[in-house]
């Protein structure tokens, strides 16, 4: 294969296994309490889906529910790197995400029951979650749609003369887009500080990343753009910490785009409707991961040995996480539907913000 | 006569018109060894093979210009759009490339494509997935569109449309994809351009398309035996062409009409129908015309509030309820 960089492939090295991304010196710096709440977001993200997929199942929520489980670690890893100038977007596998910079389950929770308290009002459900105040530009339901616009957050940046870096999260199959390819030219062309989050989990629905891109290591796709790229796993939270710090920080500091592909696994069907999941692949691959990449399972083991938890101390987190997933869906259940005059709410701004009644022209056309 | 489901007609559509034409082919993501997102390809991938039933990436811009380009050399490709919502992503080839390139060759070029899909809200998907652009597809002079409203039409419609020489889209409704009707055995067309006259009535007419035709039908049952109110309703089936001749006499007829759609109002395909109705047949109304219209807003994702945003029965007939006033 002819790449005209030489770039650190940890994935393909057998990585994991031979070296300890715990004493990278990024993982080091870390406090104890820091590293028990990456393990606690992980637990959080892992006990929140769960109960979102029995409230499906019940039919409390509707529409589509993408989970999360099994990639736990990569939002958690890349997220808490993220310092104040830093942004982040991404497509409707986007509960990781939003848990992890720091959204509440209430109101995640709420959002996918459809109520008024949810994050987006009920108006945007399980795909479109949004929290700008934290940084966090969506939630994008429409395959790759996300990308320039995570572009555009690190246009901004470098525009205003922040020091930051954009991460825009996409799927393996989402790189198939032309949005993303154009998007990766204009990044590079114009040193936009952007770093692209490949989450490959091997699939787009039922088809395996072989059957989708010629090329099947994604990441190569940078060179044709001349754009740094490394590729890590993402099983392990300390592993995408390392690889993504170089990557953020390249960018802040140098002002270029950075494409990251990091191999990861969904243990869930596409989307809850999925239910043949086992067809496009075996059980023995799914049962394989869970057995030796569970991102709950490996930071757990990780800390346990490092002395940073006890057995105890991550039994009561995963209670205590449990719990608030729980209580999440009660609130969620509880709270009320919005008013039917929400439906034509937040749809102008110059609308919602006309308190004195100043817009010309008829902005809604109902019979 | 055997009671199908609108998927299952479907499915019997592409199935007999792949096996009578050896240019039929059929492209989209997942139609193939995953049997369709919502299973309307179920099957034909194992009985007619990888160069019939064609799994794409997820790059509706590409297979969709591919398409048409594979048009031009006689290939007849059925793309199915994994939603019409997804469509939005190849708009330039499909508004530009698939509307105008035989206009723009003076007629030496045509482009019998069909691209096939779900366009329709009330499943609780938000607003990036319940597009209904039958009307945008109207716009552009140079493509079809016809919206079956049952299994009878979505097949006679769905053989049509891939026989037809111009690119035709076939707007489905993953609601209606489960319901049965009467299919007949024996093959039939439903030609492009003919409207079906699903009631007949005397003192209003309903003018509507899509899953929305069949909510007319049953308002229409309701005004009868609530209100004495005897309806005529009209299922456009085809949007472009249309079949004017059918909406005039029967609005002469009733002198009153209510039109019925999903799309947002402004600019909905039924702003036009009213346009027509007001220029041909303004001495025959005895009242203004009105519409219900899905509320104009992004769709809504919360159930309850998206189940009123969209025509409804109750939402219906207060509509017809202020045309018969
Ligand atoms: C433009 C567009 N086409 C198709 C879809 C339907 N769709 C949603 S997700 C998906 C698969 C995406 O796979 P991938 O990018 O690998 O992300 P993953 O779901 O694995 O996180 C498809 C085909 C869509 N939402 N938007
Ligand atoms: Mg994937």
């Amino acid at each position: 294969m002819a790449t005209t960089k030489k770039k650190t492939t940890s994935a393909t090295k057998t990585a994991a296994k031979s070296k300890n991304f715990a004493s990278a010196p990024i993982n080091k710096s870390l406090s104890k309490e820091e590293k028990i709440d990456l393990y606690r977001t992980i637990v959080g993200i892992r006990r929140f889906e769960e109960r979102s997929l029995r409230a499906y199942n019940q039919g409390k929520i509707g529409g589509f529910l993408h989970l999360y489980i099994g990639q736990e670690a990569v939002a958690t890893g890349i997220v808490s790197l993220m310092e104040e100038n830093d942004h982040i977007i991404t497509a409707y596998r986007d509960h990781g995400h939003a848990l992890a910079v720091g959204m509440s389950m209430n109101e995640c929770m709420a959002e996918m029951y459809g109520k008024h308290t949810g994050c987006s009002k009920g108006k945007g459900g399980s795909m479109h979650f949004f929290a700008p105040d934290k940084n966090y530009w969506g939630g994008h339901g429409i395959v790759a749609g996300q990308t320039p616009l995570g572009a555009g957050l690190a246009f901004a940046l470098k525009y205003k003369g922040l020091k930051g870096c954009a991460l825009a999260f996409l799927g393996d199959g989402a790189v198939n887009q032309g949005s993303f390819m154009e998007t990766l030219n204009l990044a590079s062309l114009w040193n936009i500080p952007v770093v692209f989050v490949i989450e490959n989990n091997g699939y787009s629905m039922g088809t395996s990343l072989k059957r989708s891109s010629a090329e099947e290591n994604l990441a190569h796709r940078a060179d044709g753009f001349d754009m740094e790229w490394e590729v890590c796993n993402g099983h392990d939270v300390f592993e995408v910490r390392e690889v993504a710090n170089r990557a953020m920080t390249r960018a802040r500091e140098e002002m270029k785009p950075f494409l990251l592909e990091i191999r990861t696994y969904r243990y869930r069907g596409h989307s809850v409707a999925d239910a043949n999941h086992e067809k496009y692949r075996t059980k023995e691959e799914i049962e394989e991961y869970k057995r030796t990449k569970d991102p709950v399972n490996v930071i757990k083991q990780q800390l346990l040995a490092d002395g940073t938890l006890t057995e105890e101390e991550a039994k009561r987190i995963d209670q205590e996480k449990k719990d608030e997933a729980e209580a999440s869906a009660k609130f969620a259940d509880e709270s009320p539907v919005a008013p039917r005059s929400e439906i034509q709410t937040d749809v102008y701004w110059e609308v919602d913000n006309d308190a004195e009644g100043k817009l010309k022209g008829t902005y809604f056309f109902n019979d | 006569m055997p009671l199908i489901t609108y998927r299952e007609a479907i499915k019997q559509a592409l199935d007999e018109e792949i096996q009578r034409d050896e240019n039929v082919c059929i492209m989209g993501e997942e139609v193939a060894q995953y049997n369709g997102a919502y299973k309307v390809t179920e099957g034909l991938w194992e009985k007619h093979g990888d160069k019939r039933l064609i799994d794409t990436p997820i790059s509706e811009a590409a297979f969709s210009g591919l398409a048409i380009g594979a048009s031009a050399l006689g290939i007849r490709p059925v793309v199915e759009m994994m939603f019409m919502s997804f469509s939005y992503v190849a708009i330039d080839q499909l508004f530009n490339n698939a509307s105008f390139c035989r206009y723009m060759s003076g007629g030496l070029m045509n482009i019998p494509i069909v691209v096939r899909g779900p366009a329709n809200g009330g499943t609780n998907v938000g607003a990036t997935h319940s597009h209904t652009p039958e009307n945008m597809v109207a716009n552009h002079p140079g493509l079809k569109v016809v919206c079956p409203s049952n299994a009878y039409d979505a097949k006679g419609l769905m053989k049509a449309a891939i026989r037809d020489n111009d690119p035709v889209f076939v707007m489905e409704n993953t609601l209606l994809y489960g319901e049965k009707w009467e299919v007949p055995e024996e093959e039939y067309i439903v030609e492009l351009g003919v409207a079906n006259i699903l009631q007949e009535g005397t003192d209003l007419t309903i003018v509507s398309h899509g899953r929305c035709a069949m909510l007319s039908l049953q308002a229409a049952k309701t005004l009868e035996e609530k209100h004495g109110v005897s309806v005529e309703v009209v299922d456009l089936r085809s949007i472009r062409p249309l079949d004017e001749e059918t909406i005039l006499k029967s609005v002469k007829k009733t002198h009153r009409a209510l039109l019925v759609e999903e799309n947002k109002p402004y600019c909905g395909v039924d702003a036009q129908i009213s346009h027509i109705i007001q220029l041909k047949a303004f001495d025959y109304l005895d009242a203004p015309v009105h519409r219900v219209s899905a509320i104009d807003a992004p769709q809504i994702y919360a159930k309850e509030l998206e189940n009123w945003q969209i025509p409804n029965e109750e939402r219906i007939i207060a509509g017809a309820l202020k045309a018969l006033a």
